[in-house]
């Protein structure tokens, strides 16, 4: 925990400066330096192989940036160093959550499992470290009624209360990834970083999913980390994007800024030639 | 698959070769296993020789192996003609050739390899005729199958709830049927033991995923506690017992904190390493622990201060003076019985109700994936640990109980096999499966000693076991998972009609 700083005054929820991660000789991200606010979504766009999960990883703390500062403004807690935390303890005291480009749901348990789990330093302190728990004292019973209700608001919101009991593994794809979201959130994080949320979704799904992030974001008034390929997600729902290129990044700005930034334009046109998958960030909205 | 094999046949010339194939490598193997063994008679060592034990193994693994290929494609009605002789055959004379020659059985040696022998050409010649009759019906694919096993394993937890207190109630009043004898009890206690140690290695395989191939170190250290705390400090049975466990679960962290990293193939052979490290130590630290000698003279255990025995050490009371019973031997037996069943049932309850606390759930979910476990801001290591150490401490826990039981102990005790066969039980039971784990116990380890000419394949049912367990159902006979909560009520549960 000595990683908390006092307040100094500046009002972005993350703050990325000079952030280089470095795998031998090849550097996955150079130099790249922005800033997340709450209450708004953040896309990081880019060809594959940009870079974009690596930042994740570094933002929580399953690398460790070879050089750079992650500040992460907690409106409650104060300034967390995220370079220096363990991992997880970023998302424990920093509230930091994230997703996965490939799904890690815990699929042999309950979908309300999933949900409790992602409860658990909470409810471990509630068990007085399973002593309490094995007793079976009140105070531990009550933890686990209010931790079913989050869960349960969560559930609601994802359409899944009738297959809570279900196992994560057997829901559909779309349901699976929109389990993951709202298990990210049952840990109460003050910032949601989602990898590829969108991927393998039917149009449908992928604005029922519009509708959640948005709902997060605006409900909520936590900030989100968003990476995505598909520009109709991106252009539609966030308030802000970053663009990486090998590790670099080649422009930063509002999506109207973004789709007529020529650099972008020639950074997605080269990769249109070996990638047919990658929309044209001007494609639409 | 079973499709595309049904409606290609090998051709004649690839079946045999298949089979003489295998009937050589049976041959090979059988030639000097079987083929030699050396007697001794008056005068010395000599060697007889079997041949024809060698000639039936090699020709019935030749037929065998034509008999599993003709049936995988569903070419039955032969199968069927040829197999249920040969059972009624071998049945035959099993039961009858002995009159002819009471030196030996017939057509093998020994009776089990007769038994074992007839069950197999009993089950292919059943399965022929199931095929003949519904003929062309395809064979029942893998996936067809995990489910229908799935629901089984279902079912039974279903049924847990009655067969779990049925087989309580039956196992408190065991001693006091007609038919317990002092060698029943004696195999009960056994059976307990490997139930407890059973339930305790499950929290760490079963739940938390961690396979612990040197369970038996924990068992050790739990056996030399109590011994040497009894033997430097003269502390009784009851008093040594959370002490015992206290040192195994540090044990269990000792262990834990170089294998944090570790996972599957590399944890299992660390922990195997750990296991031999414990016992070479408790072997070669001569002056602390008797080395190669053991420990003997451990105290029984009291109850309440009471002895078991025909006259008290100290020259008081003893249980049956106190009570006003007479003296009888199996009532220290019975002390026992009724100790490790509590101590099991301890196991037992303690696992059912820490799976539905935080920290059992996070077991679970450490052993379904780790990185997400990370990601929720669990610690893996503490969580990892206590896994471990909660374990050990059941281990531990168990050894007490063994020390006390046996009046003494020795390193040989604590050899690797011993972890196999808890291991085996867990696994063969179905990870995590409680029910499992005393089906699994009894049949490993009761049958076995009960039915003693088992004895010596004991090693072989358990490798066999272990394969077909492998081969037909890998997550275990039992294995299927309740939720630790739930949203809504179990369907068929809730609702009243
Ligand atoms: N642990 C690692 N060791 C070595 N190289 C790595 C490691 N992780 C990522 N890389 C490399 O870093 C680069 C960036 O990878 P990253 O996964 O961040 O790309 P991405 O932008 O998420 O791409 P995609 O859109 O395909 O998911 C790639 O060249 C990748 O091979
Ligand atoms: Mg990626």
């Amino acid at each position: 925990m000595n990683a908390v700083m006092h307040d100094t005054g500046t009002q972005a929820l993350l703050t990325v400066e000079h952030l280089t991660m470095q795998f031998g000789g090849l550097i996955a991200i150079n130099d790249v330096s922005f800033e997340a606010n709450p209450r708004e979504i953040t896309a990081i766009i880019g060809p594959n192989g940009a870079g974009k999960t690596t930042l994740f990883n570094c933002l929580t703390g399953f690398y460790k940036p070879t050089v750079g500062r992650l500040a992460l403004h907690h409106p409650q807690r104060g300034r967390f160093l995220l370079e220096r935390m363990e991992g997880y303890d970023i998302p424990a005291h920093a509230g930091v959550a994230r997703t996965f480009q490939n799904i890690r749901l815990f699929p042999e348990m309950s979908v309300l499992e999933n949900l409790i789990l992602a409860q658990h330093n909470k409810l471990m302190r509630a068990s007085g470290f399973t002593f309490a728990g094995l007793l079976g004292l009140p105070m531990y019973r009550d933890a686990e009624k209010k931790a079913i209700d989050l869960a349960r608001y969560w559930l609601d919101h994802i359409n899944l209360t009738e297959r809570a009991d279900w196992n994560a593994g057997n829901l559909p794809y779309g349901d699976q990834r929109r389990l993951e979201i709202a298990r990210a959130m049952c840990t109460e994080p003050v910032l949601l970083c989602l990898d590829e949320p969108a991927a393998g979704l039917n149009p449908k799904e992928s604005s029922e999913l519009n509708q959640l992030l948005t709902y997060i974001r605006d409900e909520h008034g936590i900030g989100l980390l968003l990476i995505e390929h598909d520009m109709s997600v991106v252009m539609g729902i966030s308030d802000h994007i970053v663009v990486l290129d090998y590790g670099r990044m080649i422009s930063s700005g509002t999506p109207e800024f973004i789709r007529n930034d020529p650099a972008v334009i020639s950074a997605y046109l080269g990769e249109e030639e070996s990638d047919d998958d990658t929309d044209i960030p001007s494609g639409g909205v | 698959m079973s499709e595309a094999a049904a409606a290609s046949i090998t051709p004649t010339r690839d079946m045999l070769r298949d089979a003489g194939l295998m009937a050589v490598v049976v041959f090979g193997l059988s030639f000097s296993l079987v083929g030699f063994k050396i007697e001794d008679v008056p005068g010395g060592l000599a060697i007889l020789t079997r041949f024809d034990g060698v000639f039936f193994a090699t020709a019935l693994a030749f037929l065998g192996r034509i008999g599993v290929i003709m049936l995988r494609e569903q070419r039955a009605l032969p199968i069927a003609i040829t197999a249920l002789p040969t059972a009624v055959i071998i049945l035959l004379l099993q039961l009858f050739a002995g009159d002819l020659d009471p030196e030996r059985t017939y057509p093998f040696r020994s009776t089990v390899v007769n038994w074992s022998l007839f069950s197999v050409t009993l089950a292919m010649s059943l399965r022929a005729i199931w095929l003949t009759w519904h003929h062309g019906g395809a064979a029942r694919s893998r996936d067809a199958r995990e489910k229908a096993m799935d629901l089984v394993g279902a079912k039974v937890q279903d049924a847990a709830r009655f067969i779990g207190p049925a087989l309580l109630g039956f196992a408190l009043i065991l001693p006091f049927l007609p038919f317990a004898d002092r060698r029943l009890l004696d195999i009960g206690i056994l059976v307990l033991t490997y139930i407890m140690l059973g339930w305790g290695l499950n929290i760490v395989v079963g739940l938390a995923g961690l396979l612990d191939l040197g369970y038996v170190a924990f068992y050790a250290v739990g056996a030399y506690s109590y011994a040497l705390l009894a033997q430097y400090f003269d502390l009784g049975f009851f008093l040594a017992l959370p002490l015992a466990g206290i040192l195994a679960a540090f044990a269990g962290i000792l262990l834990g904190f170089p294998v944090l990293r570790l996972r599957g193939d590399y944890l299992a052979i660390v922990t195997l390493g750990f296991g031999e490290i414990i016992r070479i130590i408790l072997l070669n630290w001569y002056t602390f622990t008797g080395g190669p000698d053991g420990i003997s003279g451990i105290p029984r255990p009291t109850f309440f201060g009471l002895e078991l025995s025909k006259r008290a050490s100290d020259g008081g009371d003893t249980f049956h003076t106190f009570f006003g019973l007479t003296y009888s031997p199996i009532d220290r037996i019975i002390f026992l019985f009724y100790l490790i069943l509590a101590m099991a049932m301890l196991t037992n309850l303690f696992t059912l109700r820490i799976r539905k606390l935080p920290i059992g759930r996070a077991w679970e979910a450490l052993r379904e994936d780790e990185i997400a476990c990370r990601s929720l801001g669990m610690n893996p290591r503490n969580t990892k640990l206590t896994a471990f150490s909660i374990g050990a401490m059941f281990g531990g826990f168990g050894g007490s109980f063994f020390a006390t039981r046996q009046g003494f102990i020795s390193p040989e005790s604590f050899t690797f096999i011993e972890s196999a066969v808890i291991l085996a039980i867990v696994v063969l039971g179905g990870m995590g499966s409680q029910l499992g784990v005393v089906f699994a116990a009894i049949l490993l380890i009761g049958l076995p000693e009960f039915f003693r000419e088992l004895q010596q394949y004991r090693m072989l049912a358990f490798g066999l076991a272990m394969v077909m367990i492998m081969v037909w159902r890998p997550s275990g006979l039992l294995a299927h998972r309740e939720p630790t909560l739930r949203l809504h009520p179990p369907p068929g549960k809730g609702s009243v009609k």
